[in-house]
């Protein structure tokens, strides 16, 4: 042995067994060639898209996948009206408890089996075990039945003024129309396989969690008419392939836009706008014109924040100033003051109340937390340290408390940690927490039904568990009203009772910008990234 | 003294020997200058470090969100990060945490390292059951245990000690057990085993002195390690919490900002590589004034 | 030699069986609950608890383990809890990259830190010896994210010869494979470089004191001659030892400049699955990287045999 191998070179004997390795690599490499023909529209998407399954997860990310893959019966124009997109129509009867929707025929699966309306029963009834605002319309339905192949009939058991509003429901968790087959998989579980109806199919063979979602066009996909508005009319596929690119890095991510790396940046940090902008050949947009609530989140169950005093002695020492300073940087992307519960621009619009939050005033804050019977205790802030947006947040409140003279503990965590810290009722010292930061797209807080950060009904409320009948009693009210100005009266009504009750601090609202090299044209201004309608050269 | 001479001759007790040690280290920075300016760096470094308070610079956690970003000015040295806050007071304060974390793993894993070495050297039963658990830690790269047990544990500066004093371990065991196992059939071993001498004795009175002066130069290179582990921790986002400044949760943070505020990692990055090269230098010039022999290990 | 093989194959059993062991214990008795995870925003404690037994977690530690271990000897090395997808199948998909980048990396560090260490202990004193060490010294002092970025503001954005991020596999473009590798090979492969280079002048400085060295130099043997063929292949054994044990610190440093450079390899799978506590992923590419260590180890012991011919197995 040791005489053949001896008139080798010493390094390539090292090299040769090194060299072994690339063909063990290369059997275990699963990838196919990529097809780089045709036109191919490359963005880097917010997040990785981890869950495929746009009803299991309210991950925004997994939203956005959602509507290129499946459509919806109905679908929210601009004008925060609700459009028929899958429907071809749809009777109310007398009563308003009879709802009976037709489809519009020629749609297909990219299975190739047809839409039915039995496919629509199915998954509605998936939707409505696992969206707060679905589970609320079920509460109220009686039955959804499939009538023929092309229509079915919702019943409800009361008058509810939110049917439509729920079934075009714009964000998570939208009711999109899946295959029965899949419909049927056990709200729990995620679908085994991504088929929609959708303008795009998703190309299960190329995903790489972590790295990259490949979508083809759906070449049989029938567009409404209509021009596209919001998730409403007709969506064009103008894209042979969508490639979202996930690159973690906000720096590396800027850096690959200027390049001309990739065409599309969804969400690029503030910070960096300066230096695209400063490149002619790219756009940058606001292209959700709504924006973003920031929310700082108190715990219900636990001493200090169980009392309402110590929540306003919160709200009167932070200043959104701060906040939007600290998370968005630039005053061009953020309201200098937004006092709406219910989002500044929006139909529910008031600032009645928010006088407690508009001035900062640290003398009051410590006469409430005084008043609150604040003993010294320690305060848990849950820090996801990895999410900008969330850990500047953290940052300043806890200053902001420190400020009052609070004891606060800044728990570093990641989101991901987060989300499953946030649902521990125990006490903070027990793996619990007080306070959370976090945030919704407008889209989601636009009336206290969707906003469900608003929602008191204690054990069963979003995390935190406020408990407060009255609040209830509005929300319930608002939900049966059909008519929008009686509508704003019990939204001043119960604006008052939050900034009394302050189930949770509002941070501010701020807009997301997009950017996007020249050959890209036509992106549509919309709360959600659609990616329809978008043309490359 | 003397009537105890005959004793030492034999084997010199412990005190001695790290007297000796002392000795020649002293020698050594005389006749070494790398050495004596790694040490020289270092307590710069230290003093700046644990100093900051006293220096009357704005709070390091302070924020300010409105004056964020900005450039170096006479009111802040280095400029702001991103919430505001003083770079300079940040980058100082920082060394505090990154000095604590490296010294921390080095002194840890060294004297784990010990026990574990010496006992398995000398005792075939247990080495062989320990050092399949060694080969078997040791075979999960280092880093990445790391950044489990911190995801896993929560991020503290003890855990983050913790999780990288555990991958260290291994390789101190195998230094000493190597020593160890090369002193047993010596002589002065094998004669004081024939007197009857106790186990607990043999080990601490003959053989660990032997084993110190490789050790210390060992230290020094986990030591250095762990200062650029603890960044590399803070960098993937699994590292101290980032509301206490360290170099590498600066760096971190100011990861965004490469391409337009270079200073936010740039500041912490020169502190932290000059911090590491004058451990390096230092444990170089010890290796070579206490054991010119002694190879680097890893 | 044979039979040497088979044995040190054997002996690498019970360490990946203890590995296994040791992250299957580490994961399971730590906080953090994937359930609640997936569960998501407006699960019940219920619906929480039926996932929990869905994925097995209310089974006894010791079930648990059985299963995953059975799995193993299957070649099944589970489901990826959050995207649903067999871990082998993702870490197929990600041993390309990394697998490639630590290739590219060793081969730039060790052409370039060979002879600079040969060059140093032959003028050892002299200031090239101090500034190649300087430079070694320097080459482990700085964070490697810090070195990458510094390549990327030069190599990419300054000069714009390199793409900033990505990877472009072997198989589909050399030359684009060649441009993506470059940057990030070159980052890691300095502080490799670093390693290796003190390793061999440590080394050769021992090795040109010995006697056979000196009487290669009295018989009038050309330096070259003297220091390749007698002291460099006496000095290999301990220098591919450290190349060796380099590969944990190289793959510490794969982690950190994958996510640097946006290369979808085995590192940034490991921290993306620890950040969301995708036990499966973790166990699968830990597991993974140890054989890998492992074997190539045993590899490099195999290659004494080149270097030393006293040396059989």
């Amino acid at each position: 042995m040791t005489g053949i191998v001896k008139g080798l070179r010493p390094l390539s004997g090292l090299a040769a067994g090194l060299a072994l390795a690339p063909v063990v690599a290369a059997g275990l490499m699963s990838e196919p060639a990529q097809a780089q023909d045709g036109s191919v529209l490359r963005i880097v998407p917010h997040a990785d898209l981890r869950n495929i399954d746009p009803i299991w997860t309210t991950a925004y990310i997994t939203r956005n996948h959602g509507y290129l893959v499946w459509d919806t019966l109905f679908a929210l124009d601009e004008n925060l009206e609700v459009q028929p997109q899958m429907a071809e129509g749809y009777e109310v009867s007398d009563d308003g408890l009879t709802y009976t929707i037709t489809l519009r025929s020629g749609l297909t699966f990219h299975d190739g089996s047809p839409v039915t309306a039995a496919d629509a029963v199915a998954s509605l009834r998936r939707w409505g075990a696992r969206d707060g605002m679905g589970q609320k319309l079920m509460s109220v339905t009686d039955s959804i039945e499939a009538v023929d192949d092309l229509s079915f009939t919702i019943t409800l058991s009361e008058p509810y003024g939110l049917v439509l509003d729920s079934l075009g429901k714009i964000s998570s968790n939208v009711p999109f129309i899946m295959p029965a087959r899949l419909a049927e998989t056990s709200p729990s579980e995620q679908i085994p396989e991504v088929i929609g109806s959708g303008p795009f199919r998703f190309v299960e063979a190329e995903w790489q969690p972590g790295n990259l979602v490949v979508y083809e066009r759906f070449e049989d996909y029938v567009p409404r008419d209509e021009p596209a508005s919001y998730a409403a009319g007709g969506k064009l596929a103008n894209v042979d392939r969508v490639e979202w690119r996930y690159i973690p890095d906000a720096a590396t991510a800027t850096q690959a836009l200027l390049a001309g790396e990739v065409d599309l940046y969804e969400q690029p940090a503030v910070d960096l706008i300066p230096m695209i902008q400063a490149d002619p050949s790219i756009t940058v947009q606001t292209v959700d014109p709504l924006g973003t609530q920031g929310v700082i989140r108190f715990n219900f169950l636990h001493p200090p924040f169980d009392n309402k005093y110590a929540r306003q002695a919160a709200m009167h020492a932070v200043s959104q100033a701060d906040y939007m300073y600290s998370i968005m940087g630039n005053p061009e992307y953020f309201e200098e003051f937004c006092g709406a519960y219910f989002m500044c621009g929006g139909p529910f619009e008031t600032d009645v109340g928010s006088e407690i939050l508009r001035g900062q005033d640290l003398d009051r804050a410590r006469e409430l937390l005084e008043q609150s019977g604040y003993d010294g205790r320690e305060v848990v802030i849950l820090d996801p340290t990895d999410v900008p947006v969330a850990h500047g947040q953290a940052l300043v409140t806890a200053q902001a408390l420190r400020e009052i003279g609070m004891n606060v503990r800044l728990a570093a965590l990641d989101w991901a940690t987060m989300t499953s810290r946030r649902a521990v009722r125990d006490a903070p010292e027990d793996g619990g927490w007080n306070i959370f930061p976090t945030w919704w797209l407008a889209v989601d807080q636009l009336n206290p039904i969707t906003n469900i950060s608003v929602a008191a009904s204690g054990d069963t409320a979003w995390f935190g568990w406020p408990d407060n009948p009255r609040i209830e009693e509005l929300r319930d009210a608002f939900a049966r009203e059909t008519d929008q100005d009686a509508q704003r009266a019990i939204v001043v009504e119960l604006q008052e009772e939050l900034y009394d009750f302050v189930p949770y601090i509002p941070t501010g609202q701020y807009y997301q910008p997009t950017a996007w090299r020249s050959n890209v044209s036509n992106v549509l201004v919309a709360p959600v990234p659609f990616f329809w309608n978008i043309t490359v050269d | 003294m003397t009537d105890r001479s005959h004793d030492r001759l034999q084997d010199p007790p412990l005190s001695a020997r790290l007297t000796e040690n002392a000795v020649a280290m002293a020698d050594a920075l005389r006749r070494n200058p790398t050495m004596l300016f790694g040490l020289v760096v270092l307590t710069v470094m230290a003093l700046l470090a644990f100093g900051a308070p006293y220096f009357g610079l704005p709070e390091p956690m302070r924020q300010s969100p409105i004056d964020r970003l900005q450039d170096p000015s006479a009111a802040h040295w280095f400029g702001t990060d991103m919430y505001g806050r003083d770079l300079l007071s940040r980058v100082l304060h920082g060394g505090q945490i990154s000095l604590v974390v490296g010294l921390s793993v080095a002194a840890m894993a060294t004297s784990v390292g010990l026990v574990i070495g010496l006992v398995a050297g000398f005792n075939r039963r247990v080495d062989a059951i320990v050092m399949r658990f060694m080969d078997a830690l040791m075979s999960i790269p280092s880093i990445l245990l790391a950044i489990a047990l911190v995801a896993l544990w929560g991020s503290s500066v003890q855990n983050v000690i913790i999780a990288l004093t555990i991958p260290e371990v291994p390789r101190v065991v195998r230094l000493v057990r190597s020593v160890v196992l090369m002193l047993r059939d010596q002589t002065f071993v094998q004669a004081a085993i024939a007197c009857g001498t106790s186990t607990t004795r043999i080990l601490f009175r003959h053989i660990m002195p032997n084993t110190i002066p490789p050790l210390i130069v060992q230290a020094t290179y986990i030591c250095a390690q762990a200062v650029i582990f603890e960044a590399y921790l803070s960098f993937v986002g699994a590292g101290t919490p980032p509301e206490i400044p360290s170099w590498g949760n600066i760096m971190a943070e100011g990861r965004m900002f490469f391409f337009q505020n270079f200073g936010i990692i740039m500041y912490p990055g020169i502190f932290l590589a000059i911090t590491v090269f004058a451990i390096n230098t230092f444990g170089d010039g010890l290796r070579d004034s206490l054991d010119p022999r002694m190879k680097r290990r890893i | 030699m044979f039979a040497y093989v088979v044995r040190r194959l054997l002996a690498t059993i019970p360490i990946m069986a203890l590995v296994a062991v040791f992250v299957f214990m580490l994961l399971h008795m730590s906080p953090g609950d994937p359930a609640v995870v997936i569960a998501g925003d407006f699960a019940s404690v219920a619906q929480v608890e039926e996932i929990r037994t869905q994925l097995g977690l209310n089974d006894p530690l010791h079930v648990q383990f059985l299963n995953w271990a059975a799995g193993l000897f299957r070649g099944d090395l589970g489901t990826s809890i959050y995207s649903g997808l067999p871990v082998s199948r993702l870490i197929g998909q990600r041993i390309e990259p990394t697998f490639m980048l630590t290739l590219t990396t060793m081969i730039i560090a060790i052409t370039l830190a060979i002879p600079l260490g040969v060059i140093a202990a032959w003028k050892v004193g002299t200031w090239i010896d101090r500034a190649v060490m300087t430079v070694a010294v320097l080459g482990f002092s700085l964070p490697v994210f810090v070195l990458g970025y510094a390549l990327i503001l030069g190599g990419s954005v300054r000069l714009g010869w390199f793409p900033v991020q990505g990877y472009t596999s072997i198989f589909t473009s050399f030359p684009g494979f060649l441009r993506h590798i470059t940057l990030p090979a070159l980052t890691l492969g300095l502080v490799y470089m670093a390693l290796i280079a003190r390793m061999t002048r440590a080394t050769m400085l021992e090795v040109l004191n010995e006697d056979y060295v000196r009487t290669a130099y009295a018989k009038g043997l050309p330096t070259r001659k003297v220091l390749i063929k007698h002291a460099l292949k006496n000095a290999m054994v301990p220098i591919s030892t450290t190349i060796g044990l380099g590969l944990a610190l190289l793959i510490g440093g794969v982690v950190v400049t994958e996510s640097v450079f946006a290369i979808p390899g085995l590192g940034r799978l490991t921290v993306d699955a620890v950040l969301r506590t995708d036990y499966p992923v973790i166990q699968g590419v830990i597991l993974v990287f140890s054989l890998t260590y492992v074997l190539l180890n045993l590899l490099i012991d195999l290659t004494y045999v080149l270097f030393d011919p006293r040396i059989r197995y």
